[in-house]
């Protein structure tokens, strides 16, 4: 009974801090004049209009079955889960070290918050720009709506726990941060953003699905398009790998948490 | 209570361990007031930082039976692009407060005028300071943690901050960590010096203070009158 009740106390802290830093956080990113908190789904819809419009030009992905639009928005909305959290949080304790006076706010609450905001924004950019393309007609609605969302889940999985990873790892090195983004641009174009696993001839293929966020774009895609595209993917073997580098980044986190606050 | 059991810290630096802290121990009661002496340097800070939870300490144990606030004024935590009333509803929000009833108040206290709703940044170094002492006392503790190196400003503000402080708080624990032992005199029955990472406690503060002053190496100012 008293631990049910020291328990309950501890989560109701954890979610008056989170609050507390997603409302903080919120009004110094985005602030309250012009579109104010919009620009969290504005910044990732203009990334995906943009990429769609090139792909579109270029002529890309000609005479393939899936309409290069709605290509475009599963993949690089795809992307944005997993490096718009990640490079968030790699700065995250650095820049709010001083809130740690605060005996509540602990590192892992500095990372969960941008790792919620970051989700949260590219999940809402995602949704939003599915919506008014399927209504303009460029895109048509998903064949499999429960697999787009355990496409998305996972890849919010595998975004959150790669960014509590290296948000915590920035605590001992700030090398990771510096080789952080370098990596982010080499990830982007092996990320299955920009192709599907079938296109690929069969040798990449087995290199490429090493990374799982390839596994999280093939189910999303499968899910939106059905069978008219050839997909690849081991839910298993994601699965395992998210697990892993969440238990990681929550170890991490804590020793980040003790040299923080020596 | 607040229990401090065999508190050890050490820093490490590029020229090796740097013990800050040796075997540090003292209790504190509710409504108790201990005065703290130590040259600059000596780990006064280092200590405030350990009982508020900001930091850990090397070895030994900090037990918090009652509420303990932040180092008073602490102003470092402001987001300069936040306005003073974002600052006052963050912190009322970690700590679970309503910030409405809070607001005339931190009005009064910090006289910012309309400058409680303008960015941070805009403000002068006396506006940061008056705003961070309202909000250390917006929230209620049970122990309040000062170091008065902190609380600068003019007498004015000087004297509006004892009053919040010694007067309207004077029911709840204090720590006062300082290196003038006048405001000690005037609120604390006893006083402990901090010497050597060592934390030496004394029966009264004027021999807490002048076995401060022997290790400064300097005479005691002889007060006319």
């Amino acid at each position: 009974m008293d631990t049910t009740a020291t328990l309950r106390k501890s989560f109701a802290i954890q979610l008056r801090v989170l609050h507390a830093l997603l409302m903080r956080e919120l009004i110094t990113r985005f602030g309250r004049e012009n579109l104010g908190v919009l620009w969290l789904i504005g910044e990732p819809m203009i990334f995906t209009l943009g990429v769609a419009t090139l792909w579109t030009v270029s002529g890309a992905h000609r005479g393939s079955p899936i309409p290069i639009v709605a290509f475009a928005v599963t993949g690089y909305s795809s992307v944005l889960m997993w490096r718009n959290s990640v490079s968030h949080c790699s700065c995250a304790i650095e820049q709010n070290r001083s809130l740690l006076f605060h005996r509540n706010v602990r590192v892992i609450d500095l990372l969960l918050t941008r790792a919620i905001l970051e989700i949260g924004g590219a999940t809402a950019s995602f949704a939003v720009l599915s919506c008014v393309f399927m209504f303009l007609g460029w895109m048509s609605p998903p064949i499999d709506t429960l697999e787009v969302l355990a496409g998305w889940v996972m890849l919010a999985w595998f975004g959150s726990s790669l960014a509590l990873l290296i948000g915590a790892a920035t605590a001992f090195s700030e090398l990771v941060e510096r080789l952080w983004h370098p990596a982010s641009y080499l990830l982007f174009p092996l990320s299955g953003a920009a192709f599907m696993v079938a296109w690929m001839p069969e040798k990449l293929q087995s290199f490429v699905m090493v990374l799982p966020m390839v596994h999280g774009v093939e189910i999303l895609r499968e899910g939106w398009f059905g069978d008219v595209v050839q997909t690849h993917y081991d839910l298993g073997y994601m699965a395992t790998v998210c697990l892993v580098l969440s238990l990681a980044g929550l170890y991490l986190q804590g020793e980040a948490g003790l040299r923080v606050e020596h | 209570m607040l229990a401090v059991q065999h508190v050890s810290k050490t820093y490490w630096t590029r020229g090796g361990a740097h013990r800050v802290l040796h075997d540090v121990s003292f209790q504190l009661e509710r409504a108790q007031h201990l005065g703290i002496l130590g040259r600059n340097g000596a780990g006064k800070s280092t200590l405030l930082r350990m009982l508020a939870g900001a930091e850990r300490p090397t070895s030994g144990r900090i037990r918090r039976g009652m509420s303990v606030s932040w180092p008073l004024a602490f102003g470092g935590a402001f987001q300069s692009n936040l306005t003073g009333l974002d600052n006052l509803k963050f912190v009322c929000r970690v700590y679970g407060v309503d910030h409405r009833p809070l607001i005339p108040f931190v009005e009064e206290f910090t006289e910012l005028g309309h400058y409680l709703r303008e960015p941070v940044h805009h403000y002068s170094h006396g506006m940061m300071t008056r705003l961070a002492f309202a909000l250390s006392m917006a929230i209620e503790f049970d122990c309040f943690l000062i170091d008065e190196a902190m609380v600068v400003g003019d007498v004015r503000f000087h004297e509006r901050c004892h009053v919040e402080l010694f007067h309207k708080r004077k029911d709840r624990a204090f720590i006062l960590v300082t290196h003038d032992a006048n405001s000690i005199k005037l609120y604390c029955k006893c006083a402990s010096v901090l010497h050597e990472g060592r934390l030496l406690p004394f029966p009264s503060v004027d021999e807490a203070y002048d076995f401060y002053l022997a290790t400064l190496k300097v005479r005691p100012m002889k007060v006319e009158g």
